[in-house]
């Protein structure tokens, strides 16, 4: 488990990281920038994702169709998206075409066109996108969920609103580009097969004299409980729940998403084995950890036909209340068992890798090290884990259910 | 990297591609046996049984097998196709025997009345869950109209009438039947110590008996037809093409991969351009779906109903112009190194290669290294892809639509 992370920070902020992996033929990087969807004026939901696509339309020395045949010429893997606090584009090839790789993605984030004949094409897509949600009530399920429990400017889902999209203009795209595509606070994270001086010279080619505005930090974020029914005509009703949990930058956080892995990682975890495997009331359950800033949250999703969806949501709440009645040591051993495989794997991939340390330094300012990580993990007891359930036990919950009906459920403003 | 293969006294084939350098292994048994393999009446009982097979064997409850598969740290699944059943696990290289003792028994489950019926509801759930996920039944429906009476045209999951009404004897039959050694290989990959498996095996599957378990191959035949299906909770619509392609077997399967990525790739194709950077449609695609004796080209659309006809017109016109509009150079050659660097990215992680490795050796037993593999790709030439793509102007296809109205 050998590791070096590399960290420098150019004169205009922005902070550059590598872990060489040199085993790997590969090589990923990731680029954060601080242009979330709680940047966007409250009339122009979407406005992130439509500027991070019109940035792709066409950038420095590319046109829209010459970005594209680019990448696809040197053969990178690639994608990118907006969060509440960030716009994140990932890419990965083969080490030996990293620069000419890097070359497009800085154009694309420091020098977009921003093509007028383009913005219609980019609007329709992204109406698209929003309306195909619609036939996608899962992920319905979680949209809504976000909006009730983290409110107007955090609860923002990055597909937008109609009226938002459609009000967009070529020239609040570029506002928000200048306003938020800024050096400071952005990071870019380099994992794989290369060599870190050689990147340096070329992140500070790339990078190095951008200039913008000075990042300014998002306010506290607070949940919200309460719960809200959408009407779905289907067979199965969709079940999505959150409560409150420590951030990832809390010192305890580890012992909070042991507790999530009790319940949820692998399956002889509590609730496959509760809701799934003895009762047969789902195919798919689970539970994960999710931080928005300071705000941590546990959410957990159970999908159900209709006559069963009051059992699975009792069960499933049951199955979280019983973590109070204490932690088994198999339950543990499992469990850090499950961390070190994962953490051993990280090293197969540079994609994950990359994702991961630029989330890191976006949260905690740091990138842990795999041995740190560890050792945070093996001193997990049982008793440690009980006494933070009893300290942060589930409290402001939200429910969201998308199905035939609503469900009884009395704890979610407790 | 080192490809080994080996034969045991029971017919149980044993292979791996091992590589000293990677911090992991994968194990899997890939089992010859799915959908296909079925009679019409015992529909989705490859799938139900996949789900039995975690349930517990005589060692070892249900419970027991899914705490030792965390209690080994590891990441393991299965799934099944029309084709085959396969059961992973990707562990840390401590663990190669612990894993393959678990798997292995896994191989012989007890199939238990209780959690046959516990089961059958979890399926009857998948069932549901994937009627109202889109594309709502239309590739199931598709395939039942391409291939009708061909048992490739029966659904993985069998129907909630199927599923409802199997009972665990004929379940237990099946499993003898199909899960014999000389039907199963054990495929790994990564870290694996290969002489220390093949002594595992040997012992843990010594009593396993050889079944003669047969396929019945056919070359399908195929006609025209379209059909479209009603959903109303729908709000786009969605329609799925099949027409004939290469099969797992044929070489022209490269050709018709790398025109499928040229034509309808989700980034940089030609339908790609013309429908959905422009925001016409969500998603305009075509590409291949390989069997053993046969196989498909398929073309897909999702898109506002209101804008369904239009576009399906300017598919149809796109996939018949090759004449008109052939395949340049430099489309051939960014397909090629969107593929081949897409499988050397793939490749990295152990987990990967145990798919590729596995799916060659038990539908065509071979075995390529990721440079050869990527050779076939680079040796395709123009002419044939362009011929391919002509080609394509008088195929036979069955079309299904489904979305909220009849368009």
């Amino acid at each position: 488990m050998q590791q070096k992370v590399f960290e420098h920070r150019l004169s205009n902020g922005m902070v550059v990281l590598g872990e060489p992996m040199p085993w790997l033929e590969s090589v990923a990087f990731t680029l954060l920038l601080p242009a979330g969807t709680q940047n966007e004026p409250n009339d122009r939901l979407g406005l992130a994702g439509m500027t991070l696509e019109m940035c792709q339309r066409g950038a420095g020395s590319y046109s829209s169709r010459d970005i594209v045949e680019r990448l696809d010429f040197l053969g990178v893997d690639r994608s990118s998206n907006v969060t509440t606090f960030h716009t994140s584009m990932s890419m990965a090839a083969m080490s030996r075409v990293l620069e000419p790789t890097l070359e497009v993605a800085a154009a694309i984030v420091r020098e977009p066109h921003f093509p007028e004949d383009e913005l219609d094409e980019a609007r329709q897509s992204a109406l698209l996108e929003l309306a195909s949600i619609d036939d996608d009530p899962a992920q319905k399920c979680f949209k809504e969920l976000k909006r009730i429990r983290f409110g107007e400017v955090f609860g923002r889902s990055s597909l937008g609103s109609e009226s938002g999209l459609t009000d967009t203009t070529l020239e609040d795209c570029k506002e928000f580009h200048r306003n938020h595509y800024n050096p400071d606070r952005s990071i870019i994270s380099l994992a794989g097969n290369f060599d870190w001086d050689r990147f340096l010279v070329i992140a500070e080619r790339l990078f190095g004299d951008w200039k913008g505005r000075p990042y300014v930090g998002p306010t506290s974020v607070l949940s919200i409980p309460g719960n809200s029914h959408l009407q779905h005509d289907s067979q199965q009703t969709h079940i999505a729940l959150a409560y409150d949990a420590v951030p990832y930058n809390h010192p305890e956080y580890y012992q909070g998403r042991g507790l999530v892995g009790i319940l949820s990682d692998g399956m002889s975890s509590r609730l496959f084995a509760e809701v799934r495997e003895k009762r047969g009331l789902v195919y798919s359950v689970s539970a994960s950890a999710h931080s928005l800033h300071n705000c941590g949250s546990v959410l957990c999703y159970a999908g159900t036909t209709a006559p069963r969806a009051q059992e699975t949501l009792d069960v499933t709440v049951q199955t979280v209340r019983s973590l109070e009645d204490g932690i088994d040591p198999n339950e543990l051993k499992r469990l850090k068992a499950r961390v070190r495989t994962s953490l051993v794997m990280e090293q197969e991939s540079s994609s994950s890798r990359s994702s991961q340390m630029a989330h890191d330094w976006a949260y905690l300012g740091r990138v842990p090290s795999r041995q740190e990580l560890m050792q945070t993990i093996e001193a997990l007891t049982c008793e440690s884990l009980l006494n933070h359930y009893k300290n942060h036990p589930p409290r402001r919950w939200s429910l969201v259910t998308i199905g035939p009906d609503p469900l009884e459920f009395s704890d979610a403003v407790s | 990297m080192q490809f080994r293969s080996e034969k045991l006294t029971n017919g149980l084939e044993v292979i791996a591609e091992v590589n000293p350098e990677a911090f992991s292994l994968s194990l899997g048994y890939f089992v010859k046996t799915g959908s296909r393999d079925e009679t019409p009446e015992m529909a989705g009982v490859s799938h139900f049984l996949e789900h039995m097979m975690f349930k517990g064997t005589d060692r070892r409850t249900a419970e027991d097998v899914n705490q030792e598969l965390d209690d080994l740290g590891s990441q393991s699944n299965a799934y099944t196709s029309e084709e085959q059943t396969v059961y992973y696990m990707s562990v840390l290289p401590e663990f190669q025997h612990a894993a393959l003792d678990l798997l292995s028994d896994m191989m012989r489950p007890a199939l238990r009345d209780e959690d046959f019926q516990t089961e059958r509801q979890v399926i009857l759930e998948e069932i549901a869950m994937y009627d109202d996920q889109p594309p709502y039944g239309a590739m199931e429906r598709a395939s039942e109209a391409y291939f009708r009476e061909h048992p490739l045209g029966r659904r993985v999951l069998g129907t909630r009438e199927t599923v409802s009404e199997l009972d665990p004897e004929a379940m237990r039959a099946y499993h003898q039947a199909r899960y014999a050694p000389d039907n199963l290989t054990l495929v790994a990959s990564g870290a694996v110590d290969f002489e220390q498996l093949l002594k595992s095996a040997e012992a843990l599957t010594s009593q396993w008996k050889p079944s003669q378990a047969k396929r019945h191959l056919v070359v399908p035949t195929f006609c025209n037809d379209t059909l479209t299906m009603v959903h109303p909770p729908a709000t786009q619509q969605y329609t799925l093409q099949y027409s004939p392609g290469p099969s797992y077997c044929d070489d022209a399967r490269y050709i018709a991969r790398i025109l499928g990525t040229i034509l309808g790739d989700d980034s940089g194709s030609r339908l790609f351009w013309e429908l959905v950077d422009t925001g016409m449609a969500e998603t305009a695609a075509t590409f291949t779906q390989e069997f053993q004796e046969c196989g498909l080209f398929c073309t897909f659309l999702t898109c506002a109903p209101e804008q369904h006809d239009e576009n399906w017109r300017i598919i149809q016109e796109i996939l018949t112009q090759g004449k008109e509009v052939p395949i340049t150079a430099l489309e051939l050659e960014l397909a090629k190194n969107k593929i081949c660097s897409g499988m050397i990215l793939g490749s990295e992680r152990p987990s990967n290669r145990l798919f590729s490795i596995g799916n060659a050796w038990t539908i065509r037993r071979k075995y390529e290294t990721i440079q050869a593999a990527s050779e076939h790709y680079r040796e395709v030439t123009l002419e044939s892809v362009q011929s391919a793509f002509e080609a394509l102007a008088d195929r036979t296809s069955v079309t299904v639509s489904v979305g909220p109205e009849i368009t």
